[in-house]
């Protein structure tokens, strides 16, 4: 089955995500208090390890294991779309303390409560997608 | 060996592993972003017919949709089987700062005064989850990316408007909590 793989990557993520406690909410309320090393160490090593790899991937021009170039695509350059998107996503981030993975993840966890978030992501996605073109990008 | 797995992991160990996700899905042909399958999932309902930005061919991000499947069994597999059920062992100053909102110290992952479904079925309790899930929303697909895609992939890539995003999360994550959270709470 072509799709397992990704069906694995995913678990991993999940288990990761649950057992370094990145979806709680108190770790990312400790966070934006700076009351712990914590997440910023999570996010800060994957980052570093994440710089290196790509670096790596990019001198190396290595492929992918259908043989096909690994590319990475530069985002568009523009500063109002990251920054109000930006700011609109941290103001839910901290309210509801997930992200769009971590929500998932804490579905298969046992807290029910969270579909409501990813029923409110799916809303605001769609509204982003009925608003695009009134919207400075 | 079960045991050490069924403690808290680190966070060196989880950024690792993380990392490791997004190089196992560059392999795979792919990028690492997880916000993306919200725009899918909204295709996939439909909403292509009326609203052009999501008139794509959902099919071809099924992967992204797998992995999301993958994430929801990863945190069944942690709960069920690989955890001791304790507390998150945050830090004694937010325990304090969290008890002058009336958030009460962990007794699981989540606090219960937002996650339980009694709380849910609260009007502050369920604007609280809905709204914060809209913006999150929102927000992701404005700024074409989440904490994946940008602060992970994004930075990773040295890309400089990763780097705009992903400070664009913060200061929306530190209103809410400097200046909402005592207003809302």
């Amino acid at each position: 089955m072509k799709g397992l793989k990704f069906i694995l990557a995913g678990i991993l993520f999940g288990i990761v995500m649950s057992k370094s406690e990145a979806i709680s909410w108190f770790r990312i309320q400790e966070m934006f208090r700076f009351q712990s090393f914590h997440m910023y160490g999570i996010i800060g090593t994957a980052v570093i390890l994440g710089v290196i790899i790509t670096y790596l991937i990019k001198k190396y021009k290595l492929r992918d294991y259908q043989g096909n170039p690994i590319v990475f695509t530069p985002k568009e350059k523009s500063v109002p779309r990251y920054l109000i998107g930006g700011v609109i996503f941290g103001l839910g981030w901290a309210l509801t303390g997930a992200c769009p993975g971590p929500m998932f993840v804490s579905i298969g966890y046992g807290y029910w409560a969270i579909l409501l978030a990813v029923g409110g992501a799916i809303a605001g996605t769609y509204t982003y997608g009925v608003l695009k073109d009134r919207l400075p990008h | 060996m079960l045991e050490l797995v069924r403690q808290p992991w680190p966070w060196y160990t989880s950024g690792a592993v993380i990392a490791f996700v997004m190089v196992l899905l560059l392999f795979f042909g792919k990028s690492f972003g997880v916000s993306s399958n919200l725009r899918t999932i909204c295709s996939a309902c439909g909403a292509g017919k009326s609203v052009k930005f999501f008139d794509f061919d959902w099919r071809s991000q099924t992967w992204n949709l797998l992995f999301l499947v993958g994430a929801v069994l990863g945190g069944v597999i942690s709960s069920q089987f690989l955890s001791t059920g304790e507390a998150v062992q945050i830090s004694q100053a937010t325990i304090q700062d969290l008890g002058q909102l009336g958030i009460s110290a962990p007794r699981g992952i989540q606090p219960e005064e937002l996650f339980s479904l009694e709380a849910l079925f609260t009007v502050k309790g369920f604007l609280i989850l809905l709204l914060g899930g809209f913006a999150i929303g929102f927000g992701a697909r404005y700024a074409g990316g989440c904490t994946s895609g940008h602060a992970i992939s994004g930075l990773s890539n040295l890309q400089w408007p990763s780097l705009v995003a992903v400070i664009g999360f913060f200061i929306g994550g530190l209103l809410t909590t400097w200046v909402l959270m005592p207003i809302i709470f």
